[in-house]
């Protein structure tokens, strides 16, 4: 029994004495799915600008990601959400100073074909068209024509957010139409009269027309200053204040040519 | 001369036999790598998506008929989907098998030579398209027009891939009975229309019947590659995980799902084993397919002339 204890002891003695050891030139990453294109598009670009480092990223999902860092055995974990209140007890538990860092804003607009009246749709309306309780357009405002609802497949991390935000976490009637991609979604709505769908800022383009939430036009200003309502950021998280090459990684993604790859990937930049 | 000269012939017989033999353990490799390719496919499959059953009984997996895989609590029901599969299957099937069949026999019986020379290669480019093209045909054109003349709420629905399903399916049905009818012996043609029967007639009821366990074969094999095709049902079924009530509801197919749903499964959760677990179903049936196209090749195989 004290002989498990000890040897237990050694190991996460030895789990926590791993970045450390491993701070010298490479950077490990892990956690969210949504934040890896960012994360692993800036590690590509950073490691050519400094061949002797080495930045490896996993996507594991965002709870693995805070988990990693409060157990030590990575050097930025990777949330498309904060952390909990519970998560941030057990790190001041284990005496892990966690530090936070929104690296970029995910913010989803919901779109529908350019020749629909509708201009504008509430988070209420919102969530009773894809929950099935709005059917036809007419309850909203626009002609007396069937909804058709279009929504993303339900791993995805777009879906997530609309989920969790419009969506309260009720489920999507059966008969949405489920498309695998921004652009697939995009392209659905763009061919159809009916359909509402909702997609990454990035991805707007003329044949969708976007549509305001609760009056709030959705853009880079009003996802920052937070009015705009399906908005949520990206979040990297240390262990401590960054260092080495693991601060020179983070500067590099809050740097202007980070936001850009950022951008490039469909998301808003911090600044 | 002698002993020396009488040699010579055994050693060069010697020699052509050892090659002979190195020949053959090539291709007894050749096959025997692909059928191990094969089983490590089905063991791997399998490996993967039992797990699920650890915590989803079979039966609600295959009669569930909700499928919301990252809710909590989730729901695996995956009735909706093997029924948007079978659905979009049959359909084109009713659309690919009469045009597939048809078009063979015109090549084979009644088109002339020079028309045979481009049109026969016009079909087999058919097979070639990529998949993908053909689903952003039946998404960009095809979507948009049946939903301006039908007045249908979508026009991304179980009619649309159909379509599109039998466009790919009909080269398979073509090329594969072609080779049936020119496999009915010729003295049977001969005789049917030396005994004063019609072209139609010798066609209908002489060259057809005597095709029949090709054509039953080329079926199937169509419906089979109908069943497994991924892309176009990605692109233009609609994606809805609903039991359809008309040809014009979008429906959501096995393999579509699996495509859509694996890149953003966390590895090792239910969700990525329900991914497997559907791939196991997809592989039984089309499995079911190529035994049944199997069986139909042997118990009607045309034997010569005797048998017709």
């Amino acid at each position: 029994m004290k002989f498990k204890l000890v040897a237990m002891s050694l190991m996460v003695a030895g789990l926590a004495g791993l970045p450390a050891w491993a701070a010298g030139d490479s950077v490990s990453i892990t956690g969210s799915t949504t934040v890896l294109p960012v994360a692993q598009k800036a590690a590509e670009v950073f490691m050519k600008k400094n061949p002797q480092v080495n930045v490896t990223v996993a996507g594991t999902g965002s709870g693995d990601g805070i988990k990693a860092i409060i157990d030590r055995t990575c050097d930025i974990g990777n949330s498309s959400r904060q952390m909990k209140d519970k998560e941030q007890a057990l790190a001041k538990e284990k005496g892990v100073d966690v530090k936070e860092f929104t690296v970029a804003l995910d913010c989803i607009v919901p779109v529908v074909n350019p020749v629909n009246p509708v201009k504008d749709l509430s988070m209420a309306q919102l969530k009773e068209i894809y929950t099935g309780k709005i059917k036809n357009w007419k309850e909203v405002g626009g002609e007396d024509k069937p909804v058709v609802v279009v929504s993303r497949d339900s791993s995805s991390g777009t879906f997530e957010v609309w989920n969790e935000m419009v969506l309260k976490k009720e489920r999507v009637r059966p008969d949405a139409q489920l498309q695998a991609s921004n652009g697939a979604v995009a392209q659905a709505v763009a061919g159809n009269k009916y359909a509402i769908g909702y997609v990454g800022i990035g991805y707007l383009n003329p044949k969708v027309k976007a549509l305001t939430v609760g009056g709030v036009m959705a853009s880079p200003e009003t996802a920052r200053n937070k009015t705009y309502p399906v908005a949520r950021g990206l979040y990297m998280y240390t262990c401590g204040e960054p260092q080495g090459q693991t601060k020179a990684y983070l500067d590099f993604v809050l740097s202007p040519e980070g936001q850009k790859l950022a951008q490039g990937e469909g998301f808003v930049p911090v600044k | 001369m002698g002993p020396a000269a009488l040699s010579e012939p055994n050693r060069l017989h010697g020699s052509k036999t050892r090659r002979e033999k190195w020949i053959q353990r090539f291709f007894l490799a050749a096959g025997g790598f692909s059928v191990l390719a094969m089983l490590l496919i089905v063991v791997f499959l399998f490996k993967e998506g039992i797990w699920l059953f650890a915590t989803v009984s079979i039966p609600d997996f295959l009669f569930g008929q909700a499928w919301y895989p990252t809710y909590e609590p989730a729901d695996f029901g995956i009735a909706p989907l093997i029924v948007g599969s079978l659905v979009v299957t049959a359909v084109s099937s009713l659309i690919a098998v009469p045009l597939g069949v048809a078009v063979a026999l015109y090549l084979a019986e009644v088109a002339t030579h020079r028309v045979r020379e481009w049109m026969k290669p016009a079909v087999e480019l058919l097979a070639s398209l990529p998949s993908v093209v053909l689903g952003f045909v039946g998404m960009v054109v095809l979507a948009p027009l049946m939903q301006e003349w039908l007045d249908i709420p979508s026009g991304l629905n179980i009619l649309n891939a159909s379509l599109m399903l039998a466009i790919m399916a009909i080269p398979t049905i073509t090329s594969i009975s072609e080779d049936a009818l020119h496999a009915v012996p010729r003295e049977l043609k001969e005789a049917s229309l030396a005994l004063g029967a019609t072209r139609w007639e010798t066609l209908t009821r002489v060259l057809l019947p005597g095709a029949l366990s090709g054509i039953g074969t080329a079926v199937i094999l169509g419906m089979s590659r109908a069943m497994g095709e991924t892309m176009v049902v990605l692109m233009v079924a609609g994606g809805a995980a609903q039991i359809p009530s008309s040809i014009f509801d979008s429906v959501r197919p096995l393999p579509a799902t699996i495509a859509a749903e694996m890149g953003e499964t966390p590895f090792g959760s239910e969700h990525y084993y329900a991914l497997f677990a559907i791939g196991m179903v997809l592989f039984l049936i089309t499995l079911g397919f190529n035994l049944v196209a199997a069986h139909i090749s042997r118990r009607y195989q045309q034997k010569g002339a005797s048998t017709l």
